[in-house]
């Protein structure tokens, strides 16, 4: 299996990798919150991440769209360096991506968040053309019928013309998750998208993100949700302290953790 | 059971769907008697006093309310009010954004620009504007330090109204930009994210998330500098402007001798220009608080769901896992 995005390998059972970590350390000031990750997002794979709180899920995951800059490490989206020039100058350094490039970087990437982060000054229906009528400059018309199929996707079409204070939690983040989508992304990153939910709001959700993986979509998952983990997740990866602990297929790992931490992990959260 | 044409009152009086409603009479509270008993007598001997009063002369008041240099006098007060809001506010949402750039020099000149505006008296700066065309006769454009390329004298183009404007608005934007700043930091984080995570630039963010929800916190204390620009503008004399209200009604009553009725028109027309901008400041507010509705938030969002009704037969199954 080659590890390399330059030389996709066509002739191996599993799909090209879309996503890839190569060694990506992050500090804020002084203190290390990423030491050091590896990891590959095969196309239409879903994977989560899991550990507990504060080991570097959620940055790891911001890494990829750039909303975090790693310290050190390179991350690699279908082939193509995250914010910066392939070739570096001629003293060594790398070169950055203008602001407009790397916008267009992170417009090929959709992310869920675990507040929702609607925007309240907008409809259900507003919030989910915004995307696609002020970047991608798609006609009006067009970003409205196809905000209103997405809605109907997540189950909300009858919800397009309410506001996000009108709409319960999981209404909500189901509204957010069409956002995103609407973008056409190649792959979603979702922070914890069921946390901030009541209990009973859960499942809705769930059901929307276990949908898109069936249609191939390629996720990244944060989640304390091993139930969900289990069932739909292709791989798990288990962070502890700014690292990878463990990896490899979900259902294998959960059933049958390998590392101690794993292992009382899980018991933790179940 | 109760038909949907019967009044509210009516429906809450027949109490069936809940047995043993309530019904108690409410403790006294003689507070708001008395208090109405002594505001009224209060009231009651001002209105006295202004009737019998001779120094109000209210027929020179009626005499001189619809006069033709006073209503010239309003129309150049709300000109002159609505020309230097318009000119602050543009002002201060550039040098409110400047404020929060990532680019240093901006920052400065932002921060340059409200130390003075904000830190010197307007009247001073009228009076400044006033003798601009002392202090810069001609303004000539050209390479810098190089050859001119023409030029012209200022005192063809800055008119009194001009400088008046300028003086007023560069000094509003100077306050402006302090609330417009602080209306900006309001909008939550998450909101800028959410948007750059969609691919949208900083601009965008600005114009399209954070500015219209910003509007929200920004327009109650505009509203007010609104007002307190419609009285600010009396102060124009200093350029010298001599058409707005104040100048007007001052020049008559030192016409007439008679100072007081004067006084009480021009109070009347700001009163009622106040109350027609405080109609407007009602709607501005309420079509920027779309989507936000009420204050206590957390009581608020579960009456908006309910209004809306949204949580009941919500399509999407429920499944378990």
């Amino acid at each position: 299996m080659t590890e390399n995005p330059n030389t996709p390998a066509a002739s191996e059972p599993q799909q090209r990798p879309l996503v890839e970590l190569r060694g990506v350390h992050k500090e804020f000031g002084s203190l290390p919150v990423l030491k050091g990750c590896d990891l590959t997002v095969r196309e239409g794979e879903v994977t989560v991440l899991i550990g507990p709180s504060g080991s570097g899920k959620s940055t790891l995951l911001r890494c990829v769209n750039q909303l975090e800059i790693p310290t050190a490490g390179a991350v690699y989206v279908d082939g193509v360096l995250q914010g910066y020039r392939e070739q570096p100058l001629a003293d060594g350094r790398l070169q950055r991506l203008k602001p407009k490039e790397i916008d267009a970087q992170r417009s090929r990437i959709g992310m869920v968040f675990q507040r929702f982060d609607l925007f309240p000054h907008r409809t259900a229906l507003q919030n989910v053309m915004e995307a696609p009528v002020h970047v991608k400059g798609m006609p009006k018309a067009q970003a409205q019928a196809q905000a209103r199929d997405l809605l109907a996707r997540v189950g909300l079409a009858e919800r397009a013309d309410h506001y996000p204070s009108e709409l319960s939690g999981g209404q909500q983040q189901r509204v957010a998750i069409a956002r995103a989508l609407a973008m056409e992304p190649e792959v979603m990153l979702f922070d914890e998208p069921t946390s901030a939910l009541d209990p009973e709001l859960v499942a809705e959700v769930l059901q929307v993100l276990k949908d898109l993986a069936q249609q191939g979509l390629t996720m990244i998952v944060v989640t304390h949700e091993i139930g969900f983990a289990r069932e739909v997740a292709d791989s798990l990866v288990f962070m502890d302290d700014g690292q990878i602990v463990e990896q490899g297929p979900a259902r294998q790992l959960i059933d049958a953790p390998r590392s101690e931490r794993l292992k009382d992990f899980i018991q933790s959260v179940l | 059971m109760t038909t949907p044409e019967q009044a509210p009152a009516d429906r809450a009086g027949t109490a069936d769907a809940i047995p043993g409603r309530i019904r108690a009479r409410e403790a006294a509270r003689p507070g708001t008697w008395i208090a109405a008993v002594i505001v009224a007598l209060i009231a009651a001997a001002l209105i006295n006093f202004l009737i019998t009063n001779p120094v109000f002369e209210w027929g020179i008041v009626a005499q001189y309310i619809l006069d033709v240099k006073i209503i010239q006098g309003v129309g150049w007060t709300l000109l002159l009010t609505f020309t230097s809001m318009l000119l602050g506010t543009v002002v201060a949402l550039i040098a409110a954004v400047m404020r929060r750039s990532d680019n240093p020099v901006l920052r400065l000149v932002s921060w340059v620009y409200i130390f003075v505006f904000r830190g010197t008296p307007v009247y001073t700066q009228l009076v400044f504007w006033g003798l601009f065309t002392v202090i810069v006769p001609k303004i000539a454009v050209g390479v810098p330090f190089g050859p001119e390329l023409f030029s012209f004298s200022t005192r063809d183009y800055f008119t009194g109204f001009l400088a008046a404007v300028l003086g007023l608005g560069l000094n509003e934007g100077a306050y402006l930009a302090e609330i417009v700043r602080a209306g900006l930091g309001s909008v939550n984080r998450g909101q800028t994210e959410a948007s750059k995570a969609l691919g949208m630039s900083n601009s965008l963010i600005l114009r399209r998330i954070i500015v219209p929800q910003a509007m929200r916190v920004i327009i109650p204390p505009l509203g007010n500098e609104t007002i307190g620009m419609l009285k600010t503008t009396s102060l124009v004399l200093a350029v010298p402007f001599t058409l707005d209200l104040t100048f007007a009604s001052n020049s008559i009553s030192t016409m007439l001798f008679k100072p007081i009725p004067l006084l009480i028109v021009a109070a009347l027309w700001y009163l009622a220009v106040t109350s027609v901008l405080m109609v407007g400041q009602f709607y501005l507010e309420r079509y920027f608080g779309r989507g936000f509705d009420d204050r206590a938030p957390s009581r608020s969002r579960q009456k908006n769901i309910n209004r809306a009704k949204t949580t009941p037969k919500d399509p999407l199954p429920q499944v378990e896992l």
